[in-house]
């Protein structure tokens, strides 16, 4: 127990850690990218962590001052909340015997109370096995096991409830790490037996850091923006960011020489304006992929309309008088070219309720519609038709004011 | 065999538009390393031919020889169910509407065995196995959480492809362990494309002029061009550029209904709809296309001043059908609500 406070050790472990983490040199290509990057990049001791010093560092001094409290992670998705719990893990057992002693349930997974106590029970009622004496002097090995409930947000009240018996009944030799998005879903008397810690959304400089490092790492080529797209359309969610770069690397995988020419950049679209191609006897199709990742490619893997579309949309939504016609066929192409009626939504309201030149007055009125719209499309109602009934209205708002 | 299926074309480089979207595809295919994917898009846009093609880059012609399989699945409650399951030697197929409750026992088991198996084949180009999910946007929220699951686990033998109109209704874990694949509708040249090109093949006298109000006439949906097409060389000798295409016969009777609120719109005029409404629904015509297609029928016809609020009502009725029970209430407050404002 006392190596366990001690931040000598500690430290030692850490950098042992992240030894094993660093990249092997010899790689080949084919396998490496079997194997998720968010997995593959996942920090892999504390120190790798990043953005979250404070967290962190509240973290450190915890373990450093008292015996392992029960721990609450708390924060938006991607942050980071599973990767440093599982780097603490590894710090306090070493990568050996942590298989032992963590244990990972997902909550949404099994979500049957019983089904969590159960498991809980067997895994707690297992006896700890003793450290080796090489695996004490580089780890602090405590007594106890951890058990990480992740995505207890997900858990009902009863089971929450339920939950709290139960880490009563192992609080001797268990310790729990809850993870969550929002702390509020977790019932007080649960949230108040732990200590609590908060991951922030990831700020721009870290997480372009991050992401330049695994390009760098993967040899990926990528244009001028496309890190700043990432981070734009994965509002702060690193998780989606990395799983966008090597969705997108794994479309411009050169293993056709590229003949087309680079400027065709509708990356995974339909609707490429390609003229009209004789249809001759088959096959007529050479077909290759530019070798360079693009802003639009980025843009299509998240499913975002083009810019010029929604602006295209919104002159048409200004215009004095109001055009049925030219809205309805506008919403019309939108609806056939298969972009999701949550995204055009997403977008209008970014371009309408953050632009100065919409009056505030309009403004108020429109926001009430995008709440009516979003209701009705999250009950499931007709895409299309609601689109249409968005767009009659913020015209119809538009024209007035 | 319809024209539909006679002239599906078979391989990526076949296919007749979105060259952009095979390329990817079949640098996908050929990568060593095929993510999951969920492909969406409009009905008619052609997602299954281009994943039936996309399986065939990946697998070679072998994963055509499809066989229908019947297998037993248990429920918890330990309950035997059987259903049949469409598959090749390299991939295995599920629609949700097939399996009806049961999508998360169907979906878990045979995933579970998918994962858990190495692909036979020695021979065979990849080592894992095509699971595709047709309508994936119908299976229920225990079964995309089953689906989460295993998708979680990273499996060697398993890759998922999803197919959906919508994303809307995938639960968010899940789209983002996907790869996003749009699938636009043709564009109307496109369409033009394609049917001038089965004439060809059919050795059909070519009439671009038809061709186009086909595509016009089909809202962008290739499957209702090709069905029109075909039924107007069915019926007529002689092809002219002009010449009536005729509408489903579901579609008729809508246009009848809208023909007569604006016709009359005195309130006696909902005794002479009614019972072409139950009519539709007896012929499963879903609620949502009755109510979307009359509200189009109607903005076709009515004064401009008029179709903001026909568009309103139309939406307002169409959200009730899903929050509701009833269809046949909501879809008849539409007509009342449209006779009223008619009046005005
Ligand atoms: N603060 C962070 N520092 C470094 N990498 C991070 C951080 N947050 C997220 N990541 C990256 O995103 C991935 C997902 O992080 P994870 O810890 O699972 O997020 P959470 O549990 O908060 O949803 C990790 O594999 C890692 O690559
Ligand atoms: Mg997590």
């Amino acid at each position: 127990m006392a190596a366990f406070f001690d931040i000598a050790a500690r430290r030692a472990a850490a950098q042992a850690a992240a030894a094993d983490a660093a990249p092997t040199t010899s790689r080949s290509k084919d396998t490496d990218r079997i194997v998720p990057w968010v997995e593959k990049y996942r920090p892999k001791s504390l120190l790798d962590v990043t953005a979250q010093d404070h967290t962190i560092s509240v973290l450190r001094r915890t373990l450093q001052s008292a015996n392992l409290p029960h721990m609450l992670f708390y924060g938006p998705p991607g942050t980071g909340k599973t990767s440093t719990i599982l780097a603490l893990a590894k710090e306090l057992y070493g990568p050996e015997l942590m298989k032992t002693r963590v244990l990972e349930l997902n909550a949404s997974d099994e979500r049957g109370i019983s089904i969590v106590r159960e498991k809980v029970k067997n895994f707690a009622r297992v006896a700890v096995s003793n450290p080796t004496s090489e695996q004490s002097k580089k780890y602090p090995c405590p007594p106890y096991k951890i058990i990480i409930l992740d995505e207890a947000d997900s858990m009902t009240q009863d089971a929450q409830s339920a939950l709290r018996r139960t880490m009563e009944t192992y609080s001797k030799i268990t310790r729990f790490c809850l993870i969550c998005n929002y702390v509020t879903r977790i019932i007080d008397p649960l949230a108040s037996r732990c200590s609590k810690f908060r991951f922030k959304s990831l700020d721009e400089g870290s997480a372009r850091e991050r992401l330049v490092g695994i390009a760098e790492r993967e040899e990926v080529k990528y244009e001028e923006g496309v890190v700043e797209a990432l981070i734009r359309v994965s509002d702060g969610d690193l998780r989606k960011a990395i799983t966008y770069l090597q969705s997108a690397a794994k479309l411009h995988n050169p293993i056709t020489p590229s003949t087309k020419k680079d400027d065709e950049d509708d990356i995974m679209s339909g609707n490429e304006h390609a003229p009209p191609q004789s249809s001759t006897s088959s096959p007529k199709l050479d077909l290759a992929v530019p070798t360079t990742i693009t802003v639009r490619s980025i843009e299509e893997i998240a499913g975002v309309i083009p810019t010029d579309t929604i602006t295209t949309l919104i002159s048409a939504l200004e215009l004095k008088p109001s055009s049925f016609k030219g809205i309805s066929k506008i919403v019309s192409e939108l609806v056939a070219d298969g972009w999701s009626a949550g995204q055009v939504v997403l977008q209008l309201y970014q371009s309408l309720v953050f632009n100065d030149e919409v009056p505030s007055k309009a403004k108020n009125e429109i926001v009430m519609y995008f709440s009516e719209i979003d209701k009705r499309l999250a009950d499931g109602s007709d895409e299309h038709l609601q689109i249409l009934d968005l767009c009659l209205k913020i015209s119809g708002i538009l024209g007035r004011n | 065999m319809l024209f539909l299926d006679k002239h599906r074309p078979r391989a990526l480089e076949n296919l007749d538009y979105h060259d952009g979207l095979s390329a990817r595809l079949k640098a996908l295919a050929n990568s060593g390393d095929f993510p999951h994917l969920l492909v969406y898009g409009p009905s008619g846009a052609g997602k299954k031919t281009r994943i039936v093609a996309t399986l065939r880059a990946l697998f070679g012609p072998g994963v055509e020889k499809i066989k229908i399989d019947s297998r037993i699945f248990t429920t918890t409650s330990n309950r035997k169910l059987e259903f049949n399951i469409v598959a090749s030697v390299y991939h295995l197929e599920i629609t949700p509407s097939d399996v009806g409750n049961y999508d998360r026992v169907v979906v878990q088991s045979l995933l579970k065995e998918v994962a858990q198996t190495q692909q036979l084949d020695l021979n065979a180009r990849q080592r894992f196995k095509v699971v595709v999910i047709n309508e994936a946007d119908q299976l229920s929220r225990d079964a995309q959480a089953a689906l989460r699951r295993t998708m979680e686990k990273y499996s060697p033998n398993l890759r998922l492809i999803l197919i959906a109109n919508s994303t809307a209704n995938i639960i968010a874990p899940i789209r983002s362990r996907t790869l996003l694949v749009r699938v636009a509708a043709p564009r109307h040249d496109e369409i033009v494309k394609v049917l001038t090109h089965v004439a060809e093949l059919e050795m059909l006298e070519s009439n671009p002029g038809l061709y186009r109000r086909i595509a016009e006439e089909s809202g962008r949906n290739l499957r209702r061009a090709l069905m029109m097409f075909e039924s107007i060389y069915a019926q007529n000798d002689t092809i002219t550029a002009s010449m009536p295409i005729q509408p489903p016969d579901y579609d008729a009777l809508i246009q009848t209904i809208a023909d007569e609120l604006l016709a009359d719109h005195t309130p006696a005029r909902i005794l002479l709809v009614r019972p072409k409404l139950y009519d539709l629904l007896t012929h499963c015509i879903t609620a949502t296309t009755i109510l979307k297609s009359l509200t189009f029928k109607l903005l076709m016809k009515v004064d401009d001043a008029l179709k903001a609020e026909i568009v309103k009502w139309g939406a307002h009725y169409e959200h009730r059908l899903h929050v509701g029970s009833k269809v046949i209430f909501h879809l008849e407050a539409f007509v009342a609500k449209v006779l009223r404002i008619l009046e005005r």
